[in-house]
C-alpha cells in the first residue's frame, strides 16, 4: 500500500529528470508522466477508504539526530487536493502544447517538479517534510516565471519570491518553536497536536503560521504581490500558481494551524475573519475596472479565496467541507479561465479588454466554453463553483450573519465583473483585431471540453468528492473544538 | 629546581599581572596608532609575549606546567604567523611601494 | 405516472443537448421538430400526471433523484414534488412553451442561429420546470438561477449588438441581487429549522407565533429574491430592457413563465408570508406601486414591446398587490390568466413586428388591421382580457384580487382599480394605434407587409381562444361558479372566501367594467376619431409625459447612485488602496531595508586601522557588560 504514496511522489521527480533531457519531445514525456501520476493518483482514490484515518502511510527516519521523518500519508482531505493537482498538471502541461517556449525540456521538467513538491506538502506528516516541499514547489515556479514570463518578470518576481520566503520564514520560526516544546524531540504532526501550549503561545504560533499561509493564498492584505506575478509569468505558471499553489495555503490553515493553534484561533479568529470578507469585497470591487483580463481574474481570484479562508475560518462542518470543495473547482475554473485568456493572448497579443470584442462570432467553441467556465467561477448552481460557494457561505452564515453578507456580495459583483469582461472580450461586433480571430482547435479544444466537463460534473454530482473528505474534516473538527471546550 | 620555583613564587602574581597588563595595553595602543604595517606586527608580537608572561607566572604560581606547553604552542604560532604575515607584508610593499596601512582600503562597499 | 416526473425536465434537457450539438449540422425543420417535440412530450406527461393526482387522494408527492449536496447536518437531495400548485404550473410552462416552440419555428425561421435559439428555449423550459418541481428551496434555487441564465443567454442572442448584451447583462446582473436575499433566506431556513425541504420546515412554520422576528426576515429576503425576478419596486428596470430579446423570448421568459416564478415562490411559502404581517404589508405597497409605476410609464410608449413590457411589470404587480393581501390563490389565478394573455399579445406583436420586417415604433405603423387579420383579431382579444371586461380571463382573475384589495384597504382598493383604468386605455392605445389609422410607413415597406405564416398563426388562436374562456376555471361563486382552481389548491393553500356581500361585490365589479369602458372609449376617440399621434423623441412633450416617456429617469438615478459610485469606489481602491497604501507599506518595507542597508554599508570604509579600532572597543566593552554585570 505505501508504496503508491512512494511511487506518487517520486514519479514525477523521475518524470522531471526523464524530461530534462528528452529536447524536443519533452512536452509528450512530460504529458505520459502527468497522466501516469493521474492515474496513480485514481488507484489511489479507488483503494480510499473514506473514514478519517490516515492511509498509505509512509514512515522512515531521514535525520534521525533530529528526529526528522519522512512521514507521509493520505487522509481525506490530503486526497481532494492531491487529485486536484494530479488532474490539473496533465491539464496545464496540455494547455502549454501549443506554445514554442524556448527550452522547453527545462521548463516542462520545472513543471514536474513542481508537482514533487506540491505532492509533498499535501501528504507531508513531519513538520520537516511539509517545509521542505513547501520551499521545493517555490523553486520551479520562481524559474518558470523568471526565465518564461513577461517583460517586467524579473522585478516582479522578485517580490513575489521574497514576499512568499518572507512569509515561510515565520512558518520556520514557528516549526522551530514547536520542535523545541515537544518532548518527543521530532516534527511529527501527531506530536505537534498534543502540545499543551498556552493561548498565549499559540497565539504566536497561531500568527507564524498564519502570515506563511495568508501570504500564499493570498489574504488580503497579503495580497499585492499576486496581481503583477499572475499578469506577468507565462500561462502555465499563472494556472500553477493560482490552481494549484495558492491551495497550498489553503491545505496549510487547515492541515497545520487549526488543529495546532486553536486557541490562537480562539483568539484571532474574528480579526481574521474580517480580514477574509474585508478582501472578498475589496477584490471584487477592484477587479470592476480593471483593463487586463488576467489582472481582473487574478482579484477575482483573491475575493474566492477570501470566501474560502473565511468558510474556513468559521469553523463548522458546511464552512470546512465547502472550503475543501472549493479547492478543487476553484482550481478548476481559474485553470480554465487563464487557459481562455492565453489562447485570447498568443493570438491577439494582448489581453487588454476594450482592444477585443465580438469574438464570439468568429470563435463560437470558444465561447461557449468561456461561458461555461465563467458561469462556473460566478457560482451557478449545476457548476461546481456554485457547491463550493454555498456550502461556503451556508457555512460563514452560521458563524455570523453579516460576515454571509459581506461575502454574499461576491455574488452579485462577481456577476458584474466576470459578465463585464465577457461581454467586452466576445460579445459585440469585431473589431480590425479580432475579426480574424482563429476558434479553438486541437489541445486547446481537448482542454477546454475537459475542464467544461468537470465544471458542470462537480456541480451535479459533488457528492463523491464531499463523501471523500467527509469523515476527515469531522474528525478535525472535533479534534478542534475538543481543544477548545477542554479550555474553557 | 624546588628553590627557583620557590623564588619564583615569592614576587606576588599582582606584578606579574600589572606588568603584562601594561605590556599588552602598550601593544593595543601600537596597533591602533601605528600605521605602518611591521610596527603594527610588532606590537601584536608585544601583546603575545604579554600573554605569555601571564601564562608563565600563573604556571608557576599553581604549579601546573601546562600553562607553560600554552607558552611553547603561542610562540611557535608566532613564528608560523611572523612569517606568513612578513611574506603578505613584502608582497603589499611590492606592490604599493609602502607598508602604511591606510592605502590598503579598497576592500569596502 | 406520477413517479416518472422525472421525465418532464429531463426531455427538454435532451432537447437541448441534441439541439445544441447538432445546431449547425441538422436540418431547421428537424431541429423545429425535435425543439418542440421534446417539450409536447413534456406537456403530454404532465398532462397525465395533472389528471393522476386528480385522482389520487395523497394530493402531494415526494419523488426522490438523488443526493445533491451534503455537509455535516446540511442534506440536499434533488428531489421533486409533485402537488396541486406545481403540477397546474407543469401545465403552464409545457403547454404554454410548446405553442411559442411552434410559433418559434415561423419566427425565427430566417436566423442563423435557429439552432441555438432552440437550444436555448429547451434549456430555459428545463430549468423553469426545476424551478416548480424541487421539493426543497435549493432544488428550486437551481432553476430560478439557471432560468435568469437563460434569459441573459436570450436577451443576448443577437450579440453583436452591444445593447442588447449589455441589456442582458443587466438583467442577470439585477437578477442576482435578488439571488443574493434568496441564498441568505436559504441559509436563515436552514440554522433555524435545520433543513431546507418544504416537507419539514413548513411544519415547524406553522407552529411559530405570527410576528416572529426571524421569520420577517426570513419572508423579507424571499420577497427580495422575488422582486429581482419578478421585476418588482426597485429591480424592475431589466424586464422592460429585456426586450431586446427575439419576441418568442419576450412572450415565454418575461411574460408568461420565469417572471411569475416570484409569486409561485411566494404562493409555495404563503405559511411563511401569513404569519410576517409586516412584510405582506411592505408586499402590497410594492406590488401597488410597481403597478402604477408601470401602468404610468406603459401610457407613453412607443416601441410596442416596450409597452407590452410595462404592462407586464404593471401586471405582476397587481398580482404581488394580491400576494400581499392574502389573496394567493387570485394572485396565481392571475398568474395563468396573465400566462395567456400576455404570451398571446406578445407573440401578436412578434407578428406584427415579423410583418413589418424588424420595426418596432408604432409611430411607423397604422392600419394593419386588413392586412393582417388574424393577429388584429387574436390581439384584439388578448387587449380585451387584459383590460378586464368579462366573460374575458383578465376579467375574472384581476376582479379576483381587486375584491381582496377592497376587503384589505379601500384606499389601495382605489388606486389599483384606477390603474386597471390606465392598463385598458394603453392597451387600446396600442391596439389602435397599430391597427386603426392609416399605414405611416413607406410605401415600399407597406407592400411587403403580410400576414404571418401557420405555424405562428394556429398558436395565436389557441392562446385566443384560451384569452377568451381560461376564466372558467376560476368563476366565483358570486357569478355561480364554483372557482374550481381554489378548489384545485386547497391541499397547498387553503382557500378562504370572500368576506364581502354580494351586493359589494357587484358593484366592484360594475365600477372596474365601466370605468374600464369608458377608457377605452376615450382611447379610441383620441387615437382613432382624432388620429392623435406620439410626439417624434425631439418633439415637445408636456412635463408629464415626458417623464413617463423617459421611464421617471430611475435608469439615470440608478447610474447615478450605484453604477458610478461602485466603479469610481472600484478606481479609489485600485489605484489609491491597493497600489499606493496596501502595496506601498510592502514596497515600503523593501525599500527602507535597500536604504538602510546603503547607510549602513558606510561603516565598511576600508580603512584597517578603524576596523581594529572597533575590535578593540568591541572586546572592552564585551568585558565591561560582564564585569558590570557580574
Amino acid at each position: 500500500m505505501e508504496q503508491l504514496l512512494i511511487l506518487l511522489i517520486f514519479l514525477p521527480l523521475a518524470g522531471a529528470l526523464v524530461t530534462a533531457f528528452t529536447g524536443n519531445a519533452a512536452k509528450y514525456v512530460a504529458l505520459v508522466s502527468g497522466l501516469l501520476s493521474l492515474a496513480v493518483g485514481l488507484i489511489i482514490t479507488a483503494q480510499f477508504v473514506p473514514d478519517a484515518s490516515t492511509q498509505f502511510e509512509v514512515n522512515v527516519p531521514w535525520i534521525a539526530d533530529l528526529g526528522i521523518h519522512f512521514h507521509a500519508g493520505i487522509d481525506g482531505i490530503s486526497l481532494i487536493t492531491i487529485l486536484l493537482t494530479n488532474v490539473l498538471i496533465p491539464i496545464i502541461i496540455l494547455a502549454a502544447f501549443k506554445h514554442e517556449y524556448p527550452k522547453p525540456q527545462s521548463f516542462f521538467a520545472l513543471i514536474l517538479f513542481m508537482q514533487a513538491g506540491l505532492l509533498i506538502v499535501f501528504t507531508a506528516l513531519d513538520a520537516f517534510l511539509f517545509y521542505i516541499g513547501w520551499e521545493a514547489a517555490l523553486i520551479p515556479i520562481y524559474f518558470i516565471c523568471a526565465i518564461w514570463g513577461g517583460k517586467d518578470r524579473i522585478k516582479v518576481n522578485m517580490k513575489f519570491f521574497v514576499y512568499t520566503i518572507a512569509g515561510s520564514l515565520f512558518m520556520l520560526l514557528g516549526i522551530i518553536y514547536l520542535y523545541l516544546q515537544n518532548p518527543a524531540d521530532n516534527f511529527e504532526i501527531q506530536a505537534f497536536y498534543q502540545l499543551n501550549l498556552d493561548a498565549e503561545q499559540q497565539g504566536w504560533i497561531f500568527w507564524a503560521f498564519f502570515i506563511a499561509f495568508a501570504i500564499k493564498m493570498p489574504v488580503f492584505p497579503f495580497h499585492t504581490w499576486q496581481p503583477d506575478t499572475y499578469t506577468e509569468a507565462p500561462a502555465a505558471g499563472t494556472m500553477l500558481l493560482s490552481g494549484i499553489m495558492l491551495k497550498m495555503g489553503v491545505y496549510g490553515v487547515i492541515r497545520w494551524l487549526l488543529p495546532i493553534a486553536p486557541l490562537g484561533l480562539n483568539d484571532w479568529g474574528s480579526t481574521v475573519m474580517v480580514l477574509s470578507v474585508i478582501g472578498v469585497v475589496y477584490a471584487s470591487l477592484i477587479a470592476f475596472t480593471q483593463r487586463n483580463a488576467k489582472r481582473l481574474v487574478a482579484y477575482s481570484s483573491i475575493a474566492h479565496v477570501g470566501i474560502i479562508a473565511a468558510g474556513i475560518f468559521a469553523l463548522n462542518a458546511q464552512g470546512m467541507q465547502g472550503a475543501i470543495f472549493q479547492m478543487l473547482s476553484h482550481g478548476i475554473n481559474v485553470v480554465g479561465l487563464f487557459f481562455v485568456l492565453d489562447i485570447i493572448f498568443s493570438r491577439m497579443k494582448t489581453n487588454t479588454i476594450a482592444e477585443l470584442g465580438g469574438i464570439a462570432k468568429t470563435a463560437p467553441k470558444l465561447a461557449i466554453a468561456f461561458l461555461i467556465i465563467v458561469l462556473g467561477s460566478v457560482a451557478l448552481p449545476g457548476t461546481n463553483g456554485f457547491v463550493g460557494e454555498f456550502l461556503l457561505l451556508t457555512g460563514i452564515y452560521q458563524y455570523n450573519i453579516w460576515a454571509v453578507v459581506f461575502a454574499g456580495l461576491s455574488v452579485i459583483f462577481g456577476a458584474v465583473y466576470m459578465f463585464r469582461m465577457y461581454q467586452q472580450i466576445m460579445l459585440g461586433e469585431t473589431n480590425t483585431l479580432t475579426a480574424g480571430f482563429r476558434d479553438i482547435q486541437g489541445s486547446e479544444q481537448l482542454v477546454l471540453v475537459i475542464i467544461c466537463v468537470l465544471v458542470i460534473a462537480l456541480g451535479v454530482y459533488p457528492k463523491p468528492f464531499l463523501h471523500l473528505s467527509e469523515a476527515s474534516v469531522q474528525q478535525l473538527l472535533e479534534q478542534v473544538n475538543q481543544k477548545l471546550t477542554s479550555v474553557k | 629546581m624546588d628553590n627557583i620555583t620557590q623564588n619564583l613564587q615569592g614576587v606576588p602574581l599582582n606584578h606579574y599581572i600589572w606588568l603584562s597588563a601594561i605590556i599588552f595595553s602598550i601593544g593595543v595602543i601600537g596597533v591602533l596608532t601605528r600605521r605602518n604595517a611591521i610596527v603594527i606586527f610588532m606590537s601584536v608580537e608585544l601583546m603575545l609575549n604579554a600573554v605569555n608572561l601571564l601564562l608563565a607566572a600563573f604556571s608557576v604560581h599553581n604549579n601546573d606546567p601546562s600553562g607553560q606547553v600554552f607558552v611553547f604552542f603561542i610562540m611557535v604560532l608566532a613564528a608560523a604567523e611572523v612569517a606568513v604575515g612578513l611574506s603578505i607584508i613584502v608582497m603589499i610593499y611590492r606592490n604599493t611601494q609602502s607598508t602604511d596601512i591606510n592605502v590598503l582600503n579598497r576592500l569596502k562597499w | 405516472m406520477i413517479n416518472l416526473v422525472w421525465l418532464v425536465p429531463l426531455i427538454p434537457l435532451l432537447g437541448f443537448v441534441i439541439n445544441g450539438l447538432g445546431r449547425n449540422t441538422l436540418s431547421k425543420s428537424l431541429i423545429g421538430f425535435i425543439g418542440s417535440g421534446v417539450i409536447f412530450i413534456s406537456f403530454l406527461i404532465s398532462v397525465s400526471i395533472f389528471l393522476a393526482l386528480g385522482n389520487d387522494p395523497v394530493k402531494s408527492h415526494e419523488i426522490f433523484l438523488f443526493d445533491w449536496i451534503s455537509a455535516g447536518t446540511l442534506q440536499v437531495p434533488l428531489s421533486f414534488l409533485v402537488d396541486p400548485l406545481s403540477s397546474i404550473m407543469l401545465l403552464i410552462i409545457t403547454g404554454i412553451g410548446f405553442l411559442i416552440h411552434i410559433y418559434s419555428i415561423g419566427y425565427m425561421h430566417d436566423d442563423a442561429g435557429f439552432g441555438k435559439f432552440f437550444s436555448y428555449l429547451n434549456l430555459f423550459i428545463f430549468f423553469m420546470l426545476l424551478l416548480v418541481l424541487g421539493s426543497n428551496y435549493l432544488v428550486m434555487f437551481i432553476g430560478w438561477e439557471g432560468v435568469g441564465l437563460c434569459s441573459y443567454l436570450l436577451i443576448g442572442f443577437w450579440y453583436t449588438n452591444s445593447s442588447y448584451a449589455t441589456a442582458a447583462k443587466k438583467a442577470f446582473v439585477m437578477n442576482r441581487i435578488g439571488d443574493l436575499g434568496f441564498l441568505i433566506a436559504i441559509f436563515m431556513i436552514f440554522t433555524t429549522f435545520g433543513s431546507i425541504e418544504y416537507a419539514k420546515v413548513f411544519p415547524q412554520v406553522a407552529e411559530l407565533m405570527p410576528g416572529d422576528s426571524t421569520l420577517a426576515l426570513i419572508a423579507l429576503l424571499l420577497f427580495i429574491a422575488a422582486c429581482g425576478k419578478s421585476a418588482q419596486i426597485p429591480l424592475f428596470t431589466w424586464l422592460p430592457d429585456a426586450m431586446a430579446g427575439p419576441t418568442p423570448v419576450s412572450a415565454l421568459i418575461h411574460a408568461a413563465t420565469m417572471v411569475t416564478a416570484g409569486i409561485y415562490m411566494i404562493a409555495r411559502s404563503h405559511i411563511l408570508f401569513d404569519l410576517a404581517p409586516v412584510v405582506q404589508h411592505l408586499i402590497a405597497i410594492i406590488g401597488l406601486a410597481t403597478a402604477v409605476l408601470g401602468a404610468l410609464v406603459a401610457l407613453t410608449q412607443t416601441d410596442i414591446k416596450k409597452v407590452l413590457a410595462y404592462s407586464t411589470v404593471s401586471q405582476l404587480g397587481y398580482m404581488f398587490l394580491g400576494l400581499g393581501v392574502g389573496a394567493y390563490t387570485g394572485s396565481f389565478f392571475h398568474v395563468i390568466t396573465h400566462a395567456f394573455f400576455k404570451a398571446l399579445l406578445f407573440l401578436c406583436a412578434g407578428s406584427v413586428i415579423h410583418a413589418m420586417h424588424h420595426e418596432q415604433d408604432m409611430r411607423h405603423m397604422g392600419g394593419l388591421r386588413k392586412k393582417l387579420p388574424v393577429t388584429f383579431a387574436t390581439m384584439l382579444i388578448g387587449t380585451i382580457a387584459i383590460a378586464g371586461l368579462p366573460p374575458f380571463s383578465g376579467f375574472f382573475s384581476k376582479d379576483e384580487i381587486l375584491a381582496h384589495v377592497y376587503e384589505h384597504n379601500q384606499f389601495m382598493w382605489g388606486i389599483a382599480v384606477f390603474t386597471a383604468f390606465l392598463t385598458a386605455f394603453y392597451m387600446f392605445r396600442m391596439l389602435f394605434l397599430t391597427f386603426y389609422g392609416t399605414y405611416r410607413g413607406t410605401h415600399h415597406a407597406e407592400e411587403k407587409i403580410h400576414e404571418s405564416p401557420s405555424s405562428m398563426t394556429i398558436p395565436l388562436i389557441i392562446l385566443a381562444v384560451l384569452s377568451a374562456v381560461g376564466g372558467i376555471i376560476g368563476i366565483p361563486e358570486v357569478l355561480g361558479g364554483h372557482h374550481w382552481l381554489a378548489g384545485w389548491l386547497s391541499p397547498v393553500i387553503p382557500a378562504h372566501g370572500s368576506a364581502l356581500s354580494h351586493v359589494t361585490e357587484y358593484m366592484l365589479m360594475a365600477v372596474s367594467v365601466v370605468g374600464v369602458i369608458v377608457a377605452i372609449a376615450y382611447a379610441f376617440v383620441k387615437y382613432v376619431k382624432q388620429s392623435d399621434l406620439p410626439v417624434a423623441d425631439q418633439g415637445k412633450r408636456s412635463a408629464l409625459a415626458n417623464l413617463s416617456y423617459h421611464k421617471f429617469y430611475i435608469d439615470e438615478v440608478y447610474d447615478l447612485l450605484v453604477r458610478r459610485p461602485l466603479d469610481a469606489l472600484s478606481r479609489f481602491f485600485y489605484k489609491v488602496v491597493d497600489t499606493k497604501i496596501v502595496d506601498g507599506i510592502v514596497n515600503g518595507l523593501g525599500w527602507s531595508t535597500s536604504e538602510a542597508s546603503k547607510g549602513i554599508r558606510l561603516l565598511q570604509s576600508g580603512n584597517i586601522g578603524f576596523y581594529i579600532f572597533m575590535m578593540v572597543a568591541g572586546i572592552i566593552s564585551l568585558l565591561l557588560y560582564t564585569y558590570l554585570s557580574l
